[in-house]
């Protein structure tokens, strides 16, 4: 499970010794994020978001837990409970906004660790299934976050509740009892209010559970690193503590100095004003846009405007939305380029710095209002997402020639391995 | 076997959205979206400066309190202010008789101890600010079939909210002539009230501001239907956000703190790693 020279866990206190024989938790912690956890020296700030997003996770729940403790899940006094956590609870307010500044500072950092995943090529064996158990992450923290969006029934959680539940109405047959089901009753209510309540605050103990699986997938092969070059000898590697922990520390502290600045000076700069209005099912608003985490996704939704071949165009619509995120789990598979860094990877580099700047104009489109001409951008936009993962990705590890890579981690870093000496004319 | 399947579900997709391409600029082209009168006569909230702007700003209290009595003289009468307290208005500088008395002042709904009907009290610190309507039927039936909202959160609940409340309040005129020119069905219905920064450019509320004077400042401040707009404003981003100042307050130690235990964070990595740099950090 681990490099035969990582350091072993030995305890000199006799309480430690004797904790160790009955249950070996220090043991665990020492081989999973201490000294004796082998990790490769050479990686770079995009490996702090590992640690940031099981940070966030963490605030998330202790601020939600000390929320709930405030918040009534009732239709009736939902959105008044709430100002009363803003207004009468002490520190209430620091609480709430530090949550819902929580969320989308877990969403940035997910997304750049995701990213970090697509450069690095992060998901290839052998770590398709960190890659997975990844994925299984995102969906679920997608599910929380709109179930929490809803808690504070303003007029942008009922009629986004509405929306999204909306879209399992457009599958055949069986979508409209669904999304009767769903919600438990024609729109959403006090029923749905109360089930978002209850899977809001369950979900993020899953999430934990399955990061708990995504760390120890990770244990097994060890961690990635910028070249892509699988660890060789015991002069690639640093232990985790106190090297990357210090760097995880400083990184930490970036990150708390930014999220700080949105909490206490711009708290609600990424939240919508129709959010401040009760929940009015006699009143639509003017543009329903979900929180700006979704944004890419709501314009691959939308952009399906016509039916095509037997599909209604809603049902086009809602399929494109959760393959585009589906279509992850099949990443291992679809691109089977032996080398993993995009660093080495020329052709496949060009189009990774074009899905960035694709899922940025997704975005975009996504919280702008549903006319032209966002409406047709996204609609290429849309088409580039799909042919990136599913044709361009498969087409481009076959035909592509990376460049060399060093013979290992030492030789990246330091420039030349004693033992590179050894290696096998090539 | 699997990029086979990946390539025909990504042309699938590909292609169902280019078709939903061409059919959208097919008819783009062919039915060009008609303006609308919102869309060219509706205006961006005018400039609005409070001392609360800024990461520094805090809130001038004789503002917050010239703006309460506006809202306690004019707009209470039909619009409601559900999450404020009376108890509250201690921080725009008031002390507790005068609080009490602030509440005395008006008419709260109670029971009669004796009989348990229901009745009508003076108000105590504790109380919250009275509806003006019963319920929104009657809230209707007294305004042209529209219902005041409510005030307390106003300020977040639109964007630029103080700057948004300032120009609704000042911003009613006469409809533009080229309006009427260009979008001649877009006059505005009897009852309702023309002002290019509302939404939809005609609203049920008739100016409630109109005249110098309309409210006596108790500080010798001349109560222009602007200096009224201004401090109305001001008071109504109070409502929606009282704890403003305390989070500023509390914002900047914690961000001295961070960046503080930041600069020590990378010290310490740097010693951590001084042994092991390579030609690139």
């Amino acid at each position: 499970m681990s490099f035969p020279w990582a350091n072993e866990y030995t305890p000199s206190h006799p309480v430690m010794k004797w904790v160790d024989e009955k249950l070996p938790l220090p043991r665990f912690v020492y081989n999973a994020v201490g000294a004796g956890y082998p990790v490769p020296r050479n990686l770079n700030y995009f490996w702090n978001f590992g640690v940031l997003a099981g940070f966030c996770l963490v605030l998330q729940i202790v601020t939600g837990v000390i929320l709930a403790m405030h918040y009534a899940p009732n239709a009736l006094v939902a959105f008044d409970s709430t100002e009363h956590i803003m207004r009468d609870v002490n520190w209430g307010w620091m609480l709430r906004y530090a949550h819902a500044n929580g969320a989308s500072a877990f969403f940035v950092v997910v997304y750049l660790h995701i990213f970090r995943g697509f450069f690095f090529g992060s998901y290839k064996a052998p770590r398709e299934m960190i890659w997975l158990l990844g994925v299984v992450i995102f969906l679920l923290m997608m599910a929380t976050a709109f179930m929490g969006y809803v808690l504070p029934w303003g007029q942008m959680s009922f009629w986004g509740a509405k929306v999204i539940t909306g879209l399992f109405g457009a599958i055949p047959v069986i979508g409209e009892p669904l999304q009767i089901w769903l919600l438990g009753g024609y729109a959403p209510d006090n029923a749905s209010l109360n089930r978002f309540f209850s899977l809001h605050f369950l979900l993020p103990f899953v999430i934990a559970a399955v990061v708990i699986l995504h760390i120890w997938a990770l244990h097994i092969p060890g961690s990635s690193n910028p070249t892509g070059v699988e660890v060789k000898t015991e002069s690639d590697t640093v232990p985790f503590h106190p090297y990357y922990t210090a760097k995880d520390g400083f990184g930490l502290g970036v990150f708390l100095i930014l999220y700080c600045a949105m909490l206490f000076f711009l708290p609600n700069a990424l939240g919508h004003p129709d959010n401040y209005i009760p929940a009015n099912p006699m009143s639509t608003p003017a543009h329903i846009v979900p929180e700006w985490y979704f944004w890419p996704f709501y314009a691959i939704l939308r952009a399906f405007t016509a039916d095509f071949l037997f599909f209604p165009a809603k049902l086009m619509g809602v399929l494109a939305m959760f393959s585009a995120i589906l279509v992850w789990f099949f990443l291992p598979w679809l691109d089977n380029s032996p080398v993993r860094s995009g660093h080495f990877r020329p052709l496949f580099r060009k189009f990774f710095y074009v899905l960035m700047l694709d899922v940025l104009v997704l975005g975009y489109c996504g919280g702008a209002p549903a006319a032209e001409p966002y409406v047709m951008i996204s609609q290429i936009a849309t088409a580039y997402y799909f042919l990136h993962f599913l044709v361009i990705l498969p087409i481009v590890s076959s035909i592509e020639k990376p460049e060399p890579l060093p013979y290992s981690i030492t030789e990246a870093v330091l420039g030349s391995d004693d033992k590179a000496a050894l290696k096998p004319a090539s | 076997m699997t990029r086979l399947i990946g390539i025909l579900v990504g042309l699938f997709f590909t292609v169902a959205v280019l078709w939903a391409f061409v059919t959208g600029a097919a008819n783009y082209i062919a039915e060009p979206p008609a303006a609308t009168a919102e869309h060219e006569f509706h205006r961006h909230p005018k400039e609005l400066h409070l001392s609360s702007d800024g990461p520094f700003g805090t809130f001038d209290k004789q503002q917050l309190q010239r703006g309460f009595q506006v809202y306690k003289e004019v707009c209470s009468a039909c619009h409601s202010l559900n999450h404020v307290a009376f108890r509250d208005l201690a921080a725009l500088g008031y002390s507790e008789p005068e609080v009490k008395a602030i509440a005395a002042g008006f008419q709260v709904p109670g029971v009669d101890p004796n009989t348990g009907e229901e009745t009508l009290r003076p108000g105590t610190p504790t109380d919250y600010f009275p509806k003006p309507y019963p319920n929104d039927i009657a809230a209707r039936a007294a305004n042209n079939n529209a219902v005041p909202p409510d005030l307390s959160l106003m300020a977040k609940a639109r964007h630029n909210g103080p700057a948004y409340i300032y120009s609704l309040l000042t911003g009613f005129q006469d409809q533009p002539a080229e309006l009427l020119k260009e979008f001649p069905e877009a006059k505005t219905p009897t009852g309702l009230h023309y002002n290019p920064y509302f939404a939809n450019l005609n609203l049920a509320m008739a100016p409630p501001l109109t005249t110098t004077d309309q409210v006596s400042y108790g500080d010798g401040t001349k109560a222009t239907v602007d200096q009224m707009a201004q401090d109305v404003s001001a008071f109504l981003l109070w409502t929606a956000e009282p704890k403003l100042e305390k989070r500023r307050q509390t914002g900047w130690p914690v961000l001295g703190f961070l960046l503080f235990a930041t600069v020590l964070a990378y010290l310490a990595k740097q010693q951590v790693w001084a042994d092991k740099k390579g030609k690139k950090g």
